[in-house]
Order: structure tokens, then sequence, then C-alpha cells
């Protein structure tokens, strides 16, 4: 520490060097680009370049054993015509909007709970959070074992005692893609409940009190005062969820390994059939046609999230 | 009970509703425990607490050994993403929040914008990039493509906007050089922060399926995740080994929970408003 008196007034002294010639805001900006250089390399590298090469690989046609040939538009004809994709294509949007209000809902009204209740909280919220913390594969895994026929699954077992008829559940194509959804919803719904409590806690009890004053029910209170100041949490959430039922794969993949995405296609989503078009079948062109119309949804997606923040509540 | 006598009879309900939704969330972590604990001959009985407790399923995967290296496998890559997005995260974050520069608006934009790709859109161009430069089945090649994070760089960017610049002037008249400025003065600052985005970083690598699916082929390359959905498609309906696998697998982030509890819930809500 010392010395350090000498650095700042000696720079005179020693106006010779290069960098005691350079001015102050010159050597920030030299330290800024320093700092950004590494960074910089990565994420043209690692995000942009491989963006672009996924646009481009998407007009090709290419087996990784042949040379990519250029086809332009075909891979997306060839989409628009495949009964499959348009099956895919369903399947993606009912994860997204059986799961998305389903979880928010049951995550709103737990967490709306919650936040009232002073009792052993700590604890009530730790037994919520716990799922956010565990492994999709593992626990995909457990429910598959939970959906499996007698002797074995648990939940059957459980419809049995009660005297209930036993369900195909995993192996049933009506059934199988509501299955995958309650592993999917119940890991889910930790991290919202979580965000939810601290949205309902950000705003100031002083509203509250002045609503009491003026008389209203607590139902009008919710619907007049929480909800619209929790206009933000909602709208993060709502967009957090959809994102993740539209990229669903852990779970579709691992509760039914002999044929992801079956019963007859019946659960498999978009990003099962980038995988094993892509992995499986190494149509590169045509998988990569399928990960730009992944793209185009979430782009949608976000843009209708900026639209709605933007908008006073 | 003090707090339950005095409270009214809505609010016993709600916290009964609420205790008995609670227990409903974590039946699946501890059948999935219970399950570990009994051997073939119990699995059909569907007590949870298992009659005859053992811990042969432990014991058989551990001695098989692969369970350890695929352990060994996700810890080093969880750790290895974690250690470079604190560092990468961070510098960058502060770089964007307290510098004035030429190119500074625009390297905000590019890296907000590689929010909006997709991972699956780039799973193909990186699996060409590490077959065409042999980082297939390699710790570099699962761990190359989340070295930093535009949501870790924006999370860590909104923090460091909060540092008043007067400790950061004061740190320079004292002489100190930008990079010690950074790390030893702005760092210790955000330390919440810093601790929000490890547990996010380490999560998510530990938890990650898709891309160590695509780029490790060999076994010994596996990630916990991966060795787990491989080795549960062998053991078929050998259902004890299975849970046991899986438990293995949700174990040590759940210990790791109990210790910091309040510190990761407060992590993530913090995370949560501010990314």
């Amino acid at each position: 520490m010392r010395e350090a008196p000498a650095t700042a007034h000696g720079t005179e002294g020693k106006a010779g060097r290069l960098s005691d010639r350079l001015t102050l805001s010159t050597k920030r900006v030299l330290w800024a680009w320093l700092f950004l250089a590494v960074p910089v390399v990565f994420y043209g590298a690692i995000r942009f370049w491989p963006t672009a090469e996924a646009f481009w690989i998407s007009f090709t046609d290419w087996n990784l054993l042949r040379p990519a040939q250029f086809v332009g538009l075909d891979n997306y004809r060839r989409l628009l015509a495949d009964p499959l994709f348009w099956k895919v294509f369903a399947n993606t949007f009912l994860y997204l909007i059986l799961g998305t209000p389903v979880s928010l809902v049951l995550s709103f009204a737990i967490a709306y709970h919650l936040d009232r209740v002073r009792f052993l909280h700590g604890f009530l919220r730790a037994l919520y959070f716990l799922p956010f913390l565990t492994t999709a594969v593992a626990m995909a895994w457990v429910w598959r074992y939970f959906f499996q026929p007698v002797p074995i699954g648990p939940i059957n077992n459980l419809l049995a005692s009660l005297g209930l008829p036993a369900q195909p559940f995993l192996r049933s194509t009506v059934q199988a893609l509501p299955t995958i959804l309650v592993p999917a919803v119940w890991a889910g719904m930790g991290f919202q409940i979580i965000i939810f409590l601290a949205g309902l806690r950000a705003i100031p009890t002083s509203y509250y009190e002045a609503a009491r004053i003026d008389g209203l029910s607590e139902r009008a209170i919710l619907w007049r005062i929480t909800l619209p100041l929790l206009k933000p949490t909602l709208v993060f959430l709502v967009v957090f969820a959809s994102i993740g039922f539209l990229r669903i794969f852990d779970y579709v993949y691992n509760m039914n390994t002999n044929d992801p995405g079956g019963p007859l296609d019946s659960t498999k989503p978009l990003v099962i059939m980038i995988y094993q078009t892509a992995f499986k079948s190494y149509d590169i062109g045509y998988a990569s046609a399928q990960t730009v119309v992944l793209f185009l949804i979430l782009l949608v997606l976000s843009l209708l999230q900026l639209r709605l923040m933007r908008q006073p509540t | 009970m003090t707090a339950l006598s005095k409270a009214r009879p809505g609010q016993v309900v709600a916290w009964t509703l609420l205790f008995l939704g609670g227990v409903v969330m974590v039946t699946p972590i501890l059948f999935m425990f219970s399950t570990s604990l009994k051997d073939s001959s119990q699995v059909f009985d569907l007590r949870l607490v298992p009659a005859e407790p053992t811990l042969d399923n432990y014991r058989t995967i551990l001695e098989d050994g692969r369970f350890l290296r695929w352990f060994l496998n996700s810890l080093f890559i969880a750790v290895l993403a974690t250690v470079s997005n604190v560092f990468f995260d961070g510098l960058v974050g502060y770089t964007l929040a307290k510098f004035r520069f030429p190119g500074r608006r625009l390297v905000f934009l590019a890296i907000l914008s590689t929010l909006m790709i997709p991972t699956e859109m780039l799973v193909i161009p990186w699996y060409l990039m590490a077959s065409r430069f042999g980082w297939l089945d390699s710790y570099w090649g699962i761990v190359f493509p989340g070295l930093m994070t535009a949501f870790g760089t924006f999370l860590m960017r909104q923090f460091f906007e909060t540092v008043p610049d007067d400790f950061l002037e004061a740190a320079r008249i004292d002489g100190l050089n930008e990079f010690t400025i950074w790390w030893k003065v702005a760092m210790p600052l955000v330390t919440p922060a810093l601790s929000a985005l490890a547990i996010f970083t380490f999560l998510g690598n530990w938890t990650a399926f898709i891309w160590p699916l695509i780029v490790s082929t060999r076994a010994e390359m596996f990630t916990l995740p991966v060795g787990l959905s491989s080795f549960s498609v062998e053991q078929s309906v050998a259902w004890e080994m299975i849970m046991t696998g899986a438990a293995i697998a949700t174990l040590p982030t759940l210990l790791v929970f109990l210790v910091l509890q309040r510190f990761i819930v407060r992590g993530v809500m913090l995370a949560g408003l501010k990314g």
C-alpha cells in the first residue's frame, strides 16, 4: 500500500512510457476490450456461427457421408407434407397448453396460501421446493415406475386397493401424454412457487391495508390488487413455463426408452423428433429445418413477452 | 401449538391442505429412497418404510464401478462450468455495467440476442464442430457449449450496476489495476448474485441430458443422467436397482439443499426477479 501514492503521482515523471501517454479513458477502453476478448470469441464461435450454420444446413440435403447439397426450401416443403411433423406439432402444443396453465394455477394457489402461513413456513416451502433440485432423468424413471401396471406400479396398486380399474397410463396412446406431463409439471412447480412468493412479498402491505379499510373482500383484493400487481411475475412465469414445455425432452425420452415418443408417436414432441432425425437417421438437413421451426416458435413467444411487458398495468 | 390454537379455523384448514400437498410433492423422492433400500423380493411390498432395509443395492452399484465414474464425470463437468461461468459472466457483466467504451451497446445486444436461440438449434452444429475437432467423448466436448451464458451475464450486470462507482474510484486512486479492482473489490460486493449464479450453473450442468447424450458415446464419458438412462434400460425390470441409481443421482443436490436451504431459496428468488 505504501507504493500506491507513488504510482498515482509518478505519472509526470515517467511520461516517456507508452502506457502513461495514453489518457485515462483510452486505458479503460483497452481494459474493457481486454476483458471482453475471450467472451467475444466464445459468443461468436459457439453461439452466432452455429446459429448461421443451422440455418444454412436447413437448406441442404446432408447425411454426413457425402457432401451437403443445397436444395433450397425442399426440407421445409417436406416438413409441411410430413404427417409425423403435424402430429409432433400438435403434441408439442398439447404439452404447452395443458402444462403451462395447470402448473401455474397450482403454483399460484399454493404460493398464495403459503405466503400467509407462519407456522412451519420454511418447512412447508422446502417440501414444495425439493422437486426443483432433482435430476429429470432420475425422476422420469421414478415416475415411470409409479405408472407401471400391477403388480409393480404403486399407482395402479393404489387404484386396485380402492376397487378402481387399472389404467394403462404410459402404454395408452390417449393417456401417455398427460401421464408424462405429471412429472414435468411436478418438477417445475417448486421454482414457480418460489418466484410467486417473491412476487407476492414485493407488493407493499400498505396496498392491502388501504383495500381493507375500503372494505374490499379477500376475493376482490386478490383480483383487483394482488393479480394486477403480480403481472410482471406472471408474464415471466408464463413465458418461462411455455418455453420449458415447448422444449420437453428428458421426461419423454426416459419414460419410454424402447420407443421415445411412443406409443405410436402419441407423446412425441418436436425436440424428440429433432433428436431422432439428426442422431438416429443422420438426416442433418431435415433435422436443421425442424430446429429452425422451433426457433421461430420461441421467437414469436419472446416477442409476445416483450409486448406484454411494455403494456402499462 | 400456541400458533395453531390462536389461528382461525380457516387457517388450520389451509395449513393442513398445504401440508398434505407438500407430502404429495416429496412422495416420489421418498419412494425412490425407500425402494432403493429394498431387495428384489420386497419391491412389490409398497410400504414406505422397508420391512428389512438393506444397502445391498448400493453395494452392487458401487462395486460395478461405472456409477462412481459417471458421478465423478458429472461432478467435474458441473464444477468446471460453474467456475467458468462465475469468472466470465462476472467479468462480462462487470464490463458492461461499469465501463463506457465504443461498441458497448453492440456487445450488449449481441449477447442479449443469444437468449433467443434455443440449445436444440445449436446441438447439430456443435456436434459437427466437436466431431471435426475430435472433441466427441471428451470432457471438453461436454462442457464447451456452457462455459458462458447470457443469462448469467445479465444477472451479474444487473447486480454490478448497484455497486457505487466511488468504491471503484477509491481503488483506482490506490493504484490497483482494473483486473484487480474487479476481482478484489467489485466481485466480493456481489456475492449473493454470484452464489445464485453458481447454484443455477451447477444444477443445470449436473442435470443436463440432451447435449451429453449426443456428444458422449463411450460409457466412460457418460455423465450421471446419461449413464443412469442407459443403466436403467439395461436393468429393464430390476426397479430396486433403477431406484438406487436414481437416488445416487439425486442425493448430492438434495444434501446440499438441506445444508444451504435459506441461501438457495434466496438465490432463486434473486435470479428469478432480476434475471
